[in-house]
């Protein structure tokens, strides 16, 4: 009896070969004790919460109660019956679309602009472009110089140089808010992927550039185009991954910036929506919905785009 | 030589640098250099006047704060907006100092446990190859693909599971994990780290972890230095998470302050500035000693689509 099933045994083990795979885990076990402290906390604070997420968006969930399933219902009341939802999803491409190219190639022509100046100056220049990206919630400042009354630094210098006559609600018209966001929104952009441009100009291998004036390289277009940006590829894919994922994020700013809820929604994100079901209503459910339809927006968005960018 | 060489090559806009690699820049036009010149200067007083404007209002004495028209510069700088915001906020329910104190502590924790569970994870899945490693890696990638947003809700879920919620565990735990220094860390080791030297640190009899610390570690300065920073700058300024997760007034930080300096009289706005000044300064000052750093490990940030 013992014979055929321990043959069996051992064909299943060879198919999948689990032994050899078994042992070399063993071998190597003192890898699996380096990234154990890092792999846990990542499952717990980033894996997990997608499958939750997943798990959540088919049920309706209040933290109190235990979640009972309902099918699909999140996701259709979210599609077809939640007229903020889509006005949250028409404002969030409108970032991802416009600021999100804009940021990104501002990064790299500032990033390469930048680089040809001399150390000292680079440095000090590479500083005063990245300030804004890590400092904080400083673009509150933001609120002072687009203040909706005279006292406000933008009003109060268009009416002193006879532009306009009265203020301009910049922050609270549900007309412009989104565009005066856009900017702030622009100018706190110059973040990881400004950075990883610098790094990968400055590693690019310079006797290519001799090589190209050898080449009849004409002008600084033309050495970008044919040196510059091939040796650099994978530092682009990077920053448009780092882009693309904060593009699609924005919602913190909006709230400080034009309040929550904005005048008519008219600064309303996903994110927003989001933070609005789960931290607010407690529908943790529907908050969840709204996540996973985000991350799909953005990691498909991501892969599409990782894809375009990428060689041949 | 080839030293000064690069570095000349770097100065397209003085006629010096011209002379010495024509070769290269000999099709660079003057008028090009002039135009881009002024281009980036407009850009940088835009980057710069909002930063500017917050260091002058944070120095700004009363009068001058609302003053009509507002004017951009202080004219009597004072310290008293300072003062104010240990002294008057001294005496509210919650002392200035205590908001500071927590936001120290959250940054400077999860700093330094993000650094240090990353250095080993980033080790091991630079220099050794195990079942399920690569994996494992390709997963933390893939979550560069979406932002922390997406995990707010559902972590929101797992932190009150796991009763963590409205400590400062909430803020210090998830920043240990963030997957960007990771996956630079491991980028850059991959690069600097020779095989050879691990060898040699074996044969000495080193256990791996004596090897991450003796060893690699001090090859990767630039590399950790960056980790320092990005994670600094994440919390030090956060707004996002301490609102979603901390509940409880005394454990608020820093950029939670401002709320609640504002909701008091309108005279306080000299006090939110010096506030902003307090947010701001930090990650800028952080950033200007490690700045070399970082571009240096950003030179391996690179991706393969």
């Amino acid at each position: 009896m013992s014979r055929p099933v321990n043959a069996m045994k051992k064909t299943l083990s060879d198919r999948f070969n689990l032994k050899p795979v078994l042992k070399e885990m063993k071998r190597k076990r003192v890898c699996y004790a380096l990234i154990a402290p890092y792999v846990i906390l990542f499952f717990i604070f980033t894996v997990l919460p997608v499958i939750v997420s997943i798990v959540l968006s088919f049920t309706e969930y209040n933290i109190i109660e235990k979640p009972t399933f309902i099918g699909w219902s999140n996701y259709i009341q979210l599609l077809l019956d939640d007229s903020v939802f889509l006005i949250a999803v028409k404002n969030t491409f409108i970032f991802a679309l416009i600021t999100g190219p804009i940021s990104y190639f501002a990064c790299l022509i500032f990033a390469w602009l930048i680089n040809e100046l001399r150390p000292k100056l680079r440095a000090w220049v590479t500083l005063i472009f990245y300030a804004p990206s890590i400092s904080g919630n400083v673009f509150l400042i933001w609120k002072y110089i687009f203040g909706g009354d005279a006292y406000g630094l933008l009003n109060s210098f268009l009416m002193d140089w006879g532009f306009i006559n009265e203020p301009i609600l910049w922050l609270q018209d549900a007309n412009i808010n989104l565009k005066v966001i856009m900017v702030v929104q622009l100018w706190l952009s110059l973040g990881t992927s400004f950075l990883a441009f610098m790094g990968g100009l400055q590693g690019v291998d310079r006797t290519l550039y001799e090589a190209g004036a050898m080449d009849g390289i004409r002008n600084r277009w033309q050495e970008l185009y044919y040196i510059t940006l091939p040796s650099m590829k994978p530092q682009l894919i990077f920053g448009a991954v780092m882009q693309v994922t904060a593009s699609f994020a924005v919602s913190d700013i909006c709230q400080q910036l034009a309040g929550f809820p904005s005048p008519l929604y008219s600064a309303h994100t996903i994110g927003l929506h989001m933070m609005d079901y789960g931290t607010i209503r407690y529908e943790m459910g529907y908050a969840s919905t709204v996540a996973v339809i985000l991350f799909l927006i953005t990691t498909v968005t991501n892969s599409v785009i990782r894809k375009a960018v990428k060689p041949e | 030589m080839s030293k000064a060489m690069i570095r000349t090559g770097r100065l397209p806009f003085s006629k010096k640098g011209m002379r010495e690699d024509v070769g290269r820049r000999s099709y660079r036009s003057a008028w090009g250099n002039a135009i881009i010149v002024i281009f980036m200067g407009i850009i940088a007083i835009f980057m710069a006047l909002p930063l500017i404007y917050t260091i002058t209002t944070a120095f700004k004495p009363i009068n001058e704060l609302f003053l009509y028209p507002p004017k951009f510069f202080v004219k009597n700088p004072t310290l008293k907006n300072m003062k104010d915001l240990f002294a008057t906020m001294s005496s509210s329910y919650i002392p200035y100092s205590r908001y500071l104190f927590n936001s120290i502590m959250v940054s400077v924790l999860g700093t330094a446990g993000h650094v240090f569970i990353v250095a080993m994870a980033a080790y091991a899945f630079a220099k050794h190859s195990f079942p399920g490693g690569k994996f494992i890696f390709n997963m933390i990638v893939f979550s560069l693909m979406f932002s922390g947003y997406v995990t707010g809700v559902p972590r929101f879920i797992i932190m009150s599971k796991m009763k963590i919620l409205d400590t400062y565990l909430a803020l210090v735990l998830p920043m240990m994990a963030s997957s960007l220094g990771l996956y630079l860390l491991k980028q850059f080791m991959e690069q600097m780290i020779i095989d050879e030297t691990l060898e040699s640190a074996r044969i000495d009899g080193a256990s791996e972890f004596r090897i991450v610390w003796n060893v690699v570690m001090p090859c990767v300065k630039p590399g950790w230095l960056t980790l320092i920073l990005l994670s600094f700058k994440d919390s030090w300024g956060d707004i996002g998470s301490p609102s979603l997760y901390i509940q409880t007034e005394s454990l608020k930080t820093l950029p939670q302050a401002m709320s609640y300096i504002q909701q008091g009289t309108i005279a306080r706005m000299g006090a939110g500035a010096a506030n902003s000044l307090l947010i701001m300064l930090p990650p800028i000052i952080i950033f200007i000693i490690t700045q070399s750093n970082v571009i240096e490990t950003m030179k391996s940030s690179g991706m393969k689509g």
